[in-house]
C-alpha cells in the first residue's frame, strides 16, 4: 500500500507554503521521526518528520516550489514489501482522494436556539414560613447553616484564614473548631491561590469544601482557579468532573477601610457560566441559602456582608430550612414602582420604600438573593404591575447586575415599562477613604427614593 | 530468545506495570522482563501516538494548540509503574502521553483532540481538557501551574479520607516558577500530604531557557523552603524514573509528606505545533534525539540483553501502528458533537 505524505499545516491558520528543501530523494529509506523536507511561510520554517515508514517513491511537488496547499501530497512512500515502482503508479489516485479530504470539519449550522440558552424556569417561591423562628444574627445564621450541613456530611470541611482558632476574623465560625476538630475546620497560610486551587482539587477527589476568604477582596488572588478550575472543568470534561465547593466570605464595603478593601464582586462572578452567585440580605436567606450552597453539586459563590453580620432577624428554627436557589423574594408589596435590590441594599431599598410611601408612592421590593441564576420571571411579574424598575447596588455601574438587569428587562418586560429603568450604583470611582466622600460614594436611602421618584415622574 | 508477549489491548499495560513487584533501581535484576518490554511498549504507544497526532494537526483535522509529548515518554511511563490503580494523576497541557499511561483508550484522546462526540470530554475539553474518572487522571490543565494546587488538594482528599493513596502533579519547568506552586508546596509539607510533585524540566518553557527564567536552576532544591526533598533524575532513562519514583511514592505513601522529583529531560518538537524553535540549535535537538532517546535506550537494553529479537520489536512497532491508525480512524469519523451539547454540562443538575 503506497501512502501519501501530505503538505501539513504548521498552524490553524496557514492554508499553503513554500516547499524550502527536500532531505530525501526518490529511493531513500525513510524512518518515523525522520526529517524528510521543510517547508516556509511567512512567519516561520519547519521541518517536516515522516510519520509512516517506507522507501520514497516518488516526489510530487518539486523544491522551491511556492503556495503549495495544505494537505497537497507531496511525495509517496512505498510501504515494506511494496515495490517502489507500484507505489508510484498509485500515487495519483491516492492524491486524489485525499485532496477530497476536508481540512477542516466543516462546521455545523448554527441553530437559532443556540444564541440564546433554553430558557430556565425559577424555582417556586418557598412557602410562607409558619414555624418556630428564633431572632439571631446573620453572622449566627451562617455558623448554624455550617454547622448543621457539616453534623449531616463528614465530607464537608471549613477552610480558610483564621477560621479555626480565632474563630473567624468576623467570627463567623464560632464554636466550629471545637464541635468539629482541626481535620475539619482549618486555618490556612495566607494563600489564596494555593488554598482555592487546594480546595479545587479536594472537591474533585470527593470532598466537600467550604472556603472562607477573609474578604472577597483576596479573592482576586485565586480567580484563575474560581473560574478557570472550579467553573469551566465540569463543561470540558463532558460531565465527568463535578466540583461541589462554596467560596464564601464579606463583600463589598465594610466601613472606611479604603479602596483596596472595598470592592463588590457581584457582576464579576455572576458574568461567569459554570458558578452560582448567592447574595444574601437577611439572617433567614444567610441559613437558607448557605444550607442550599453546601448541598449544592455546582461551585457556589457566597457573597456575604461584613455590615449585615450582626443584624438580627428571624429565622426558621428548623434544620431542614433551606432556600431554593435562583429565586428572589418579594420583600414589600407595593404597586407603583419595582426596587429591585441585593445584599446589605435590600435594606436600604426597604428604607426608602418607607419613605416613599409617605410620599405616596407604593413600592415593591424585592430582594434578589440570586446573582447566578437570576430570577427574571419574579422581577417581570412585578413589572406588569408597576410598569417601572430601579435597581439598585453597591458596585459600581459599568457592566453592573443592573445593567444585566436593564437589558432583561427591554428582552422580556419592553411592552410594560412606562419609563426607562433606573440604576442606582456606587459611583464609578475607588471608593475613597474619607468619611463624607465614602457615604457619597455608595448608594444611599435618599438615591433611592430620587431615583423611584424620576421613574413614576413625581 | 523469546519472542515478547504482545497483549492484545493497550490498556492492559499500565495496569500491569502498576501492580508489577516492587524494584530498587536502574540495572536492579528485580525488574521482569516482562515489565521492562511494558515500559517499551507503553513508551513506543505514545510516541507513536504523538506522532500521529502532529499528523492530523498538519492536516487540519486537529485545531488550537496541540502539545506533544516526543522525548518525554519516559518520564511518565517510569512513574506511572510505581503508583496503583487508586492513586492519581494531574499534569499541564502536555498531557497526551499522561492519558495513554493511565491506560485511557488512545481512539478516546484522539477523538477528543480533533473535537468530536466519541472524544474522553465528548469534544469539549480539546487536547489541554481532557479527564477521566474512571482512571483518576485529573486532567488536562490550561493555566501554566494550575495544576499544581489542585493536585496537593487530591492528596488532601486522599489524606483527610485516610485511603493512603497519592496524588502525581506533574509540571514543567517553566510552571515552576508560579507563585500557586510554592503555595501549594508550603501547604503541602505543613500538612504532610501525600504528593508527589513530578517536574518535566524539559530544559525551555516555551522559548525560554530554565536559566534565563529561575534564578536558581536546581529546580530539585525549590522546595527545600518548606523541607520538601528532592532528588534529580534522569528523565530519559526510564528505570532511573522508575527508581526515584518508588522512593518518592514511598514517601508520599508512608505518610512522611511531598517530595519532589526533577525529571531532566527533553521535548523534541516545538512547545506547540506553531513553534519554529528559533531559541534552542538543531544541533542540541539531534544531540538528544540520536544520543539519549528514552526509547532507544531501552530497546538497546531489551536487545542487549537479549530479552526480545529485532523481529519481536518490529511486531510491538507494527501492532501499535495499528491501535494509533484505528484511533486516528475513529476520531475521524466519529462526529461532531450534537449542537444540543453546547448546553449540557454547564452545571450539575441543572
Ligand atoms: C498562567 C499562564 N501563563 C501563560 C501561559 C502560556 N503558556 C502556555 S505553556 C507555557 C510554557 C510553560 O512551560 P513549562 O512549564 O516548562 O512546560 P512545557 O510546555 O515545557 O511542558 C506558557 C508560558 C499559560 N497557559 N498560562
Ligand atoms: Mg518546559
Amino acid at each position: 500500500m503506497s501512502i501519501p505524505v501530505l503538505m501539513p499545516a504548521l498552524s490553524p491558520t496557514m492554508t499553503e507554503g513554500k516547499l524550502a528543501k527536500w532531505h530525501v530523494k526518490v529511493g531513500d529509506a525513510v524512518k518515523s521521526g525522520q526529517v524528510i523536507c521543510e517547508i516556509e511561510t511567512d512567519k516561520a520554517t519547519m521541518e517536516v518528520e515522516a510519520v509512516d515508514e517506507g522507501v520514497v517513491a516518488q516526489i510530487l511537488i518539486e523544491e522551491g516550489a511556492e503556495g503549495v496547499a495544505v494537505n497537497t501530497p507531496i511525495c509517496v512512500l512505498a510501504a515494506e514489501g511494496e515495490s517502489v515502482a507500484d507505489a508510484a503508479k498509485a500515487a495519483p489516485a491516492v492524491a486524489t482522494r485525499s485532496e477530497q479530504a476536508p481540512a477542516q470539519a466543516t462546521p455545523a449550522p448554527m441553530p437559532a436556539a443556540a444564541v440564546s440558552a433554553p430558557p430556565a424556569t425559577a424555582p417556586a417561591s418557598e412557602p410562607e414560613w409558619t414555624g418556630k423562628t428564633a431572632h439571631i444574627t446573620v453572622r449566627e445564621a451562617l455558623r448554624d447553616a455550617m454547622a448543621e450541613e457539616m453534623r449531616n456530611d463528614g465530607n464537608i470541611f471549613l477552610m480558610g484564614e483564621e477560621v479555626a482558632q480565632y474563630h473567624g476574623a468576623y467570627k463567623v465560625s464560632q464554636g466550629l473548631l471545637e464541635e468539629f476538630g482541626d481535620k475539619r475546620v482549618i486555618d490556612t497560610p495566607i494563600t489564596e491561590h494555593g488554598f482555592a486551587g487546594l480546595g479545587v482539587g479536594a472537591a474533585f477527589g470527593g470532598l466537600k469544601p467550604i472556603v472562607e476568604f477573609m474578604t472577597f477582596n483576596f479573592s482576586m488572588q485565586a480567580m484563575d482557579q474560581i473560574i478557570n478550575s472550579a467553573a469551566k472543568t465540569h463543561y470540558m470534561s463532558g460531565g465527568q468532573m463535578t466540583c461541589p465547593i462554596v467560596f464564601r466570605g464579606p463583600n463589598g464595603a465594610a466601613s472606611r477601610v479604603g479602596a483596596q478593601h472595598s470592592q463588590c464582586y457581584a457582576s464579576w462572578y455572576a458574568h461567569v457560566p459554570g458558578l452560582r452567585v448567592l447574595a444574601p440580605w437577611s439572617a433567614a436567606d444567610a441559613k437558607g441559602l448557605l444550607k442550599a450552597a453546601i448541598r449544592d453539586p455546582n461551585p457556589v459563590i457566597f457573597l456575604e456582608n461584613e455590615m449585615l453580620y450582626g443584624q438580627s432577624f428571624d429565622v426558621p428554627e428548623d434544620p431542614d430550612f433551606v432556600l431554593p436557589i435562583g429565586k428572589a423574594k418579594i420583600e414589600r408589596v407595593g404597586k407603583d414602582v419595582t426596587i429591585v435590590a441585593f445584599s446589605i441594599m435590600v435594606g436600604k431599598a426597604l428604607q426608602a420604600a418607607e419613605e416613599l410611601a409617605k410620599q405616596g408612592i407604593d413600592a415593591e421590593v424585592i430582594n434578589l438573593r440570586s446573582l447566578r441564576p437570576f430570577d427574571t420571571e419574579t422581577i417581570v411579574t412585578s413589572i406588569k404591575k408597576t410598569n417601572r424598575l430601579v435597581s439598585v447596588e453597591e458596585g459600581w455601574p459599568f457592566a453592573g447586575i443592573g445593567s444585566e438587569l436593564a437589558a432583561q428587562m427591554m428582552e422580556h418586560a419592553f411592552d410594560w415599562l412606562d419609563a426607562p429603568v433606573k440604576r442606582v450604583t456606587g459611583l464609578d470611582v475607588p471608593l475613597p477613604y474619607a468619611a463624607n466622600l465614602e457615604r457619597m460614594a455608595l448608594p444611599q436611602a435618599d438615591n433611592i427614593i430620587e431615583a423611584a421618584r424620576a421613574v413614576c415622574n413625581r | 530468545m523469546a519472542k515478547p508477549a504482545v497483549k492484545p489491548k493497550v490498556e492492559s499495560l499500565a495496569a500491569k506495570s502498576k501492580s508489577s513487584p516492587k524494584s530498587s533501581g536502574p540495572g536492579d535484576n528485580s525488574i521482569s522482563a516482562e515489565e521492562l518490554k511494558s515500559f517499551y511498549r507503553s513508551m513506543l504507544l505514545i510516541r507513536r501516538f504523538e506522532e500521529r497526532a502532529g499528523q492530523l494537526y498538519g492536516m487540519g483535522l486537529i485545531g488550537g494548540f496541540c502539545h506533544l509529548y516526543i522525548g518525554q515518554e519516559a518520564v511518565v511511563v517510569g512513574m506511572q509503574s510505581t503508583i496503583n490503580d487508586k492513586d492519581a494523576i494531574i499534569t499541564s497541557y502536555r498531557d497526551h502521553g499522561h492519558m495513554l499511561a493511565c491506560g485511557m483508550d488512545p481512539k478516546g484522546v484522539m477523538a477528543e483532540l480533533t473535537g468530536r462526540s466519541g472524544g474522553y470530554s465528548r469534544g469539549k475539553g480539546g487536547s489541554m481538557h481532557m479527564f477521566s474518572r474512571d482512571k483518576n487522571f485529573y486532567g488536562g490543565h490550561g493555566i501554566v501551574g494550575a495544576q499544581v494546587p489542585i493536585g496537593t488538594g487530591l492528596a488532601f482528599a486522599h489524606k483527610y479520607n485516610g485511603s493512603r493513596n497519592v496524588s502525581l502533579t506533574y509540571f514543567g519547568d517553566g510552571s515552576a516558577n508560579q507563585g500557586q506552586v510554592y503555595e501549594a508546596m508550603n501547604m503541602a509539607a505543613l500538612w504532610k500530604l501525600p504528593v508527589v510533585y513530578v517536574i518535566e524540566n524539559n530544559r525551555y518553557g516555551m522559548g525560554t531557557s530554565v536559566e534565563r527564567a529561575s534564578a536558581t536552576t536546581e529546580l530539585f532544591r525549590h522546595g527545600e523552603a518548606f523541607g520538601i526533598p528532592g532528588v534529580r533524575v534522569d528523565g530519559m532513562d526510564v528505570l532511573a524514573v522508575r527508581a526515584a519514583g518508588e522512593k518518592a511514592v514511598e514517601h508520599a505513601r508512608s505518610g512522611a509528606g511531598p517530595y519532589i522529583l526533577e525529571m531532566q529531560t527533553y521535548r523534541y518538537r516545538g512547545h506547540s505545533m506553531s513553534d519554529p524553535a528559533k531559541y534552542r540549535t538543531k544541533e542540541e535537538v539531534d544531540k538528544y534525539r540520536t544520543e539519549r532517546d528514552p526509547i532507544d535506550h531501552l530497546r538497546k537494553r531489551l536487545l542487549d540483553a537479549g530479552l526480545v529479537d529485532e523481529a519481536a520489536l518490529k511486531a510491538v512497532d507494527a501492532e501499535l501502528r495499528k491501535i494509533v491508525g484505528d484511533a486516528a480512524e475513529f476520531a475521524q469519523h466519529s462526529p461532531e458533537p450534537d449542537p444540543s451539547e453546547l448546553w449540557t454540562d454547564i452545571l450539575v443538575g441543572a
